[in-house]
């Protein structure tokens, strides 16, 4: 099994009374009011720091996405990031952007340079995540009509795919995107192009479309592994009917994960951090979620009908103390055991291959981000890593460069 | 006063089913419904006392199909005039309320040999930065009614349909619909008419609701400079719908226009 540290980067110190004082986390929290640059400064050599510990302790890949105008993530650009990590990280793990929201960009020829560009400076460590976005991104910090998202992000998809795998130059005549000459320099280093990963949060058609073109899709939630549980049957369900052939490395979920030497360590430890999370972080209205047209009609239909809207609503009502979160699995927490006990249960439960573990959370400082990432590579990782490996299945998604560089590696600094 | 017909009317081999209500005799009027949705109210009851009125709903909205073939705002012009042409009317008088509003001013600019008189009820379609329309989308629902009318708390504000929050048509109906408004008005409502109402030929009326904070009333001013002859009429006590919360005031100056 493939664990792959993830970070959100979230603003760690906002006010106390955040949710009282303020509509949203995303999308509209006011930035001159709440967002310190100074502190920022701090923030993303931490986030960098805790990326290059996870890489340097043993981690498969290293983990990272795009959001706008949100607290939780301020990474507008994740491809700034990974420019970053590929100089500074070991060519063994993995760098899997997840990824770039393709509707954003226009032309979204932008993605097949950018993802290219990356692909040759970590010597083809590429993961290209291709998220559709939320609606808080797409719709309202981007301007995008909501009926246009999936639209676009289709069209997006097909423009680099075919800038990454056809000779150069060639016009492309799409709706969004209108090109004489798609030529990009250059093309991936990774043939025929860095392996896709899907994100996503339930759509039908994001299911369809990662069976159909044989990319991997990731469960993006924070309410952990029982509530990703009926979610990634569907996914499973919708490749049984498509015809998929089973493979756990083609699926991959998110999970908030806090280790300590003992389990009531870890409560004492992340309480206060994972709280923050909770009660701040996903403090965004309702209204933004679902903007009318984000979803089309038959994914708004499927969601309305499985009571998606309501589930999440549950969720979000519950009271989040530290045995509530524990216990619906929202986080998984507790001595290295305990996680790797726990872990093993959800992903063998959900069937995936690709764990993508949220080790900084909340307002969790630096310190004990590097004790929550270095307790997970040495007690946790070890016990999980075999999972799967004697049932046959390939990894068909992992980076090529990511085991057997292309080219000499580059240097690794500090070592 | 008679009850409107209902029907569907099909068009390009049935990629458009639209919903259609019609009542009345004489000269024809054209009537484009708000994001409140097409229901029969007084006004549309009057006027069918003194013209043929036809209110079609808007392509996707409520049970009315073929959203996906109208991708953007020409398509939608493009179709309003196939949409004429099939229910025989050459020529109408059109009226159009807040999105319908906008609708009937691109008609009315794009083709004003089909426009006999126009009369806009609160329309959107233009932007003032010192008055910035608010996001319907993006505001509590129960933040709604303050904005739309001028007594938030009155009869009328109780009485306007809302979804059934326990039944899942109703909420997926509600919410199919207001996508295919916001299809045409995302980000901003802005789309350029400013550019191309001079072309209005029909002689115009703007109605304006006194207490209308979903569509600052200075809009009203910004539609008659730009469209020649306009007259703006303003309704006290109404907010953005005087044409239920003003009833007799909204009809007198509508009839008086129309006479």
């Amino acid at each position: 099994m493939k664990s792959i540290f993830f970070h959100l980067m979230p603003y760690r110190d906002l006010p106390d009374d955040f949710e009282q004082r303020y509509e949203s986390v995303w999308v509209t929290p006011p930035n001159a009011e709440l967002c310190d640059p100074v502190k920022v400064a701090q923030y993303y050599q931490w986030n960098l720091d805790e990326l290059e510990l996870a890489d340097q302790l043993g981690f498969d890949g290293l983990g990272i996405n795009e959001h706008h105008q949100n607290a939780y993530g301020f990474m507008a650009s994740p491809n700034l990031m990974a420019a970053a990590l590929s100089r500074r990280t070991s060519s063994k793990s993995a760098i899997l952007v997840l990824g770039n929201t393709l509707a954003l960009y226009s032309p979204a020829l932008r993605v097949a340079e950018e993802f290219a560009m990356l692909d040759c400076m970590t010597n083809g460590r590429l993961a290209a995540g291709f998220p559709v976005g939320t609606s808080m991104d797409v719709n309202r910090c981007y301007g995008i009509t909501p009926t246009e998202t999936r639209p676009r992000f289709y069209e997006a998809h097909d423009l680099i795919m075919k800038a990454w795998t056809q000779p150069g130059p060639f016009a492309y005549n799409g709706r969004y995107n209108q090109l004489r000459y798609v030529n990009p320099w250059p093309q991936p280093l990774q043939k025929p192009h860095p392996p896709v990963w899907l994100a996503g949060g339930g759509s039908v058609e994001t299911w369809e479309m990662a069976v159909n073109h044989n990319y991997t899709y990731s469960y993006l939630s924070f309410f952990g592994y029982h509530f990703a549980k009926r979610l990634m049957d569907g996914f499973w369900e919708t490749s049984e009917r498509l015809g998929g052939t089973f493979n756990p490395y083609q699926a991959g979920f998110a999970q908030q994960i806090c280790v300590a030497e003992t389990d009531a360590q870890a409560k004492e430890q992340y309480l206060e951090h994972v709280a923050y999370f909770f009660s701040k972080c996903l403090h965004i209205p309702d209204y933004y979620f679902e903007t009318p047209g984000y979803r089309t009609r038959r994914s708004a239909e499927f969601a309305i009908k499985t009571g998606q809207p309501g589930e999440i609503a549950k969720i979000a009502t519950l009271e989040k103390n530290w045995e509530t979160l524990v216990d619906t699995g929202m986080i998984i927490a507790g001595s290295p055991a305990t996680v790797a006990d726990r872990l093993t249960e959800a992903c063998k439960q959900l069937r995936v291959g690709n764990l993508i573990a949220l080790l900084q959370i909340g307002s969790m400082p630096h310190e004990l981000t590097k004790q929550n990432i270095t307790l997970f590579a040495e007690g946790v990782l070890p016990k999980i890593r075999g999972l799967w490996a004697d049932d046959g299945y390939e990894h068909k998604w992992w980076p090529q460069g990511a085991e057997q560089p292309a080219t000499e590696p580059a240097p690794v600094a500090g070592s | 006063m008679a009850d409107p017909t209902e029907t569907y009317i099909e068009l390009k081999d049935g990629a458009f089913k639209i919903r259609v209500l019609q009542a009345g005799t004489g000269a024809p009027l054209v009537y484009l419904h708000g994001a409140g949705g097409l229901f029969w109210d007084p006004l549309l009851a009057g006027l069918a006392d003194r013209f043929a009125v036809t209110a079609p709903e808007h392509p996707g909205f409520g049970q009315s199909q073929g959203l996906e073939h109208v991708p953007d705002l020409w398509d939608l012009v493009l179709y309003y005039n196939e949409l004429l042409d099939t229910l025989g009317i050459e020529r109408a008088t059109v009226v159009g309320h807040s999105f319908g509003g906008m609708v009937a001013a691109e008609i009315a600019a794009n083709n004003p040999e089909r426009v006999d008189r126009l009369v806009l009820i609160a329309p959107i379609g233009l932007w003032l930065d010192e008055h910035p329309v608010p996001d319907i989308s993006g505001i509590p629902p129960a933040d709604i009614p303050a904005l739309v009318f001028a007594d938030p708390t009155g009869p009328v504000a109780a009485s306007m349909p809302a979804p059934d929050p326990t039944d899942p048509e109703s909420l997926l109906m509600a919410v199919n619909s207001m996508s295919s408004i916001l299809q045409f008005i995302w980000p901003l409502p802005d789309k350029g008419l400013h550019k191309r109402l001079y072309r209005v030929r029909a002689p115009t009326l703007l109605v304006w609701g006194a207490q209308d904070r979903l569509v600052d009333p200075a809009y009203g001013p910004a539609f008659t400079r730009a469209i020649d002859g306009a007259r703006l009429e303003v309704i006290e006590g109404a907010g953005h719908v005087p044409q239920l919360e003003q009833v007799t005031a909204t009809r007198a100056v509508i009839d008086a226009f129309l006479d």
